[in-house]
């Protein structure tokens, strides 16, 4: 155990580049390295979707240059249908795992969590090192794959056997891709683990004086949360992974079937259940969606106190159903398989704690819409996004009950209105999540303001965007448009063309909103205001150090908290609020629940 | 909703805003401090060590438990499962390990009263700790030695699910195990540069047993199921 002994921490800042920027065991520059990540992740996987979608829409296009990713894959720059499934799995597994879970998880995590709760860093800062390494490892063997004979798997992001376990029978990608890919996510479940260890162990053991668990801040309790059901749900993927990884190379059959004949070639495993595969992964995986949105519902509270400066209609509320949500989403991801071919009365028992788990998320929604009703907010970008974010949410949210349904989902799970669905619930929520982190945080982690202009306009053009490219999602697939398709010739679905060609025009026109983002981050970066301490005059502790925080966070001095995470609205005082480390007496509801 | 603010009160009544229950380790941390006292702090906080290593365990439940349902759902469905009989050095093994596990407990008493200045002139504290380590590198071999007996019969990783299955979870009993040998070699080291704290030694020593109890479930799993 590498425990780590605090004032030692002070007193002894790294000074060589390779300990302070690379190798570093702060909390704050393996928060940032992970946003690095993500950002980087984020720009592949959107890459990917714009050739994606340039096929979608015009199927023989010759993208110029994309001979040069993959000669067999895009002979001629024209991309094969097997090159479109693994430009889709990639797309999807980087989004899933490189962007949704590192940086609304770990890279904020990583930054403020400590903070908030008052230490100077996680007690085991070599573990920590060790998780952000593991992770960039995974990725470099993730993009590996694009690189090898056959390019990446094409079993898409959920990688369901038994086409995921036969090789490269299966088809370009399946043999050396595919073992990349399983190695890939079982680097990336070891390093997710060493994350959540540090997470969870900082939560209960590392709060500063007064810091009680109720007075931690929504962000805090998300991450504690998603800390949590990284723990588990990670710990279920990497040994379903190692078992994949064993199917291709050592010959074993735990998930491919006996008197299998793929592509006229009979298989030589037997006896493997292709069933168990899926319970496997989306033991994991459903949970990973709300690794993916629990933080971000924590920045979005987290943002929306400090904008309409009065406490929420009820923290505690909050904190138990994403407490709750947490909890429910190991029971309900059988969601996933109502077509599988699983036992109906399997289906029913899943459906049910599906329909359930829409009331803690509902009971969020409420407390959102409630606290804003009637407030006088700030609107700067970070609200926006955060308003962006609860809006995109309902959306998606709001078609989940459709699916969890199955009778209604086996008619809609192999369409676009799935694709619609978790786009907006889990992918964009996210995103938006990141981006209101981003413009709200940038100046605690740079040292330096973010143009709010160009911000509000980022938001505004990314709002339009998101729901052009994702609302049409549902109209095609309640007009039965198959999902994981590369052209559209059948007869009905030829019409729906024109709706894939908007699309495509609106997921390239956003993307490029994008560059606005990109260089507000760059240029602030170097160029940006100075910020002060507490630009947002927010309440928790990260605003009662300096922009960036010192190494050790708080100065040599750990600071003592005195008060619930969110006191706005004061009356009788200067300001309208009082921070969590102001020793004033004051008297509130929020005290006294 | 907020209501009023007081003027700050004298240092006497600083204890103002109610603490409240937090569960777990928190509470305490609701005291008035004297000042923002880092050393202070530290006295008081609860070492993480002690807590990581049974979420770390829980983490290892969550793997060994989705293997099992694995074993579960593949035996389920087969046709050609083979039984065969477990190598019997895995019964040697098993009372190697838990040995190792009294030895352990020995060690940690005497180390605690030789830290604790009971027992200073103890010759060697770590001679327990010794005969821990040799004894997992023993269970180790052991489990080599029942994989050599194994692919003697012809029971490769690939012949048979059931092969399978036994390789698996022997091996990631193996690779957790040998985190353990690692953290009771750094518990070793530290003991003799005099670094040692209790926590780290409770730490080591709680997931050694843990590893005890595991393989002991394995092995029940392993016989009943195979």
């Amino acid at each position: 155990m590498h425990d780590m002994s605090a004032q030692a921490h002070a007193a002894h800042a790294p000074t060589g580049f390779i300990r302070k920027h690379i190798f570093s065991l702060d909390h704050k520059v393996i928060g940032k390295q992970y946003y690095g990540l993500a950002f980087l992740a984020a720009i592949v996987g959107m890459f990917l979707s714009w050739i994606m979608r340039l096929h979608l829409g015009w199927t023989s296009l010759a993208i110029p240059g994309l001979h040069f990713l993959s000669k067999t894959g895009a002979p001629g720059d024209v991309m094969t249908p097997e090159y479109y499934l693994q430009l889709m799995t990639m797309h999807g597994t980087i989004m899933v795992f490189f962007v949704l879970t590192t940086a609304p998880f770990a890279a904020f995590g990583n930054f403020f969590l400590p903070i908030q709760v008052g230490a100077e860093d996680m007690p085991f800062p070599h573990f920590n090192m060790m998780s952000f390494w593991v992770t960039f490892v995974s990725f470099g063997v993730m993009v590996a794959s694009f690189f090898v004979p056959d390019g990446p798997t094409l079993a898409g992001w959920t990688q369901y056997a038994p086409l995921s376990a036969v090789g490269s029978a299966a088809g370009p990608g399946q043999g050396l891709g595919e073992v990349l890919w399983a190695s890939s996510i079982a680097i990336f479940c070891v390093g997710q683990l060493l994350g959540s260890l540090n997470f969870i162990t900082t939560t209960l053991d590392m709060r500063t004086k007064g810091m009680s668990l109720w007075r931690m801040p929504l962000t805090s309790w998300a991450w504690f949360i998603t800390s949590i059901m990284g723990l588990t749900a990670f710990a279920v993927l990497m040994p379903a992974c190692i078992l994949l990884v064993l199917d291709h190379v050592a010959g074993t059959s735990f998930f491919v079937p006996s008197n299998l004949v793929i592509n006229d070639q009979l298989q030589p495993h037997s006896g493997g259940s292709t069933l168990l595969w899926q319970h496997l992964f989306w033991f994991f995986g459903h949970p990973e969606v709300y690794i993916a949105i629990v933080p971000a519902m924590g920045i979005v509270s987290h943002i929306l106190l400090a904008t309409i400066r009065r406490p929420l209609l009820s923290h505690r509320v909050l904190v138990y159903s994403m407490s709750g949500i947490a909890v429910l989403s190991y029971m309900v991801y059988g969601h996933h398989m109502f077509v599988s071919g699983m036992n109906p009365v399997s289906s029913i028992a899943f459906s049910f704690p599906t329909l359930i788990i829409t009331i803690p998320a509902t009971i969020i929604v409420l407390i959102w819409l409630g606290s804003l009703y009637g407030s006088r907010m700030r609107l700067n970008t970070a609200c926006l996004f955060s308003l962006g974010m609860i809006s995109m949410f309902i959306t998606g949210g709001v078609s989940g009950f459709f699916l969890a349904q199955p009778s209604l989902d086996i008619m809609l799970h192999a369409t676009y209105f799935v694709v619609g669905h978790f786009h907006f619930v889990m992918a964009v929520s996210a995103m938006f999540g990141i981006f209101a982190g981003t413009y709200f945080w940038f100046p605690k982690m740079f040292g330096r303001m973010m143009n709010e202009t160009l911000g509000k306009i980022h938001f505004v053009l990314s709002f339009i965007g998101a729901y052009c490219i994702f609302m049409p999602f549902h109209y095609l697939g309640l007009a039965s448009n198959v999902r994981r398709y590369q052209a559209f010739t059948d007869d009905y679905l030829q019409p729906l063309i024109p709706v894939h060609r908007f699309i495509t025009v609106a997921a390239i026109a956003t993307g490029a909103v994008q560059l606005i983002f990109l260089y507000n981050f760059i240029h602030s970066y170097f160029w940006g205001k100075p910020a002060p301490d507490n630009p947002w005059q927010a309440t928790s502790l990260e605003w009662s150090t300096t922009s960036p925080p010192p190494f050790d966070n708080f100065g040599g001095k750990l600071p003592v908290v005195y008060h619930d995470p969110y006191q706005y609205g004061i009356e009788g005082s200067t300001e309208d609020y009082v921070m969590q480390t102001d020793p004033r007496q004051i008297q509130t509801q929020g005290d006294e629940a | 909703m907020a209501t009023t603010i007081h003027p700050p009160a004298g240092s006497a009544t600083r204890n103002l805003s109610r603490p409240t229950s937090g569960s777990g380790n928190g509470g305490w941390r609701n005291l008035v401090p004297e000042s923002g006292n880092r050393r202070a702090v530290q006295e008081y906080a609860p070492p993480p060590s002690s807590t990581a290593v049974w979420v770390f365990v829980a983490a290892v439940c969550m793997t060994f438990a989705a293997l099992t349902s694995a074993l579960v759902v593949r035996k389920g469905g087969a046709v050609e499962w083979r039984h065969f009989t477990l190598p019997s050095i895995l019964y040697l093994n098993t009372a190697i390990l838990l040995a190792s596990s009294v030895t352990l407990e020995i060690s940690r008493r005497r180390i605690a009263s030789f830290m604790g200045g009971l027992n200073a002139a103890a010759a060697s504290p770590a001679r327990w700790l010794y005969a821990t380590l040799a004894l997992g590198f023993l269970f180790l071999a052991g489990q080599y030695l029942a994989w050599r007996e194994l692919s003697a019969q012809g029971l490769f990783l690939a012949t048979n699910p059931s092969s399978s299955f036994f390789y698996v979870f022997t091996a990631m009993h193996a690779l957790h195990l040998s985190g353990g040998l690692y953290a009771m070699i750094r518990v070793i080291r530290k003991l003799n540069h005099h670094t040692l704290r209790r926590v780290t030694m409770d730490a080591t020593a709680h997931y050694w047993h843990f590893m005890d109890v595991l393989w002991i479930y394995l092995l029940v799993l392993l016989w009943a199921k195979l």
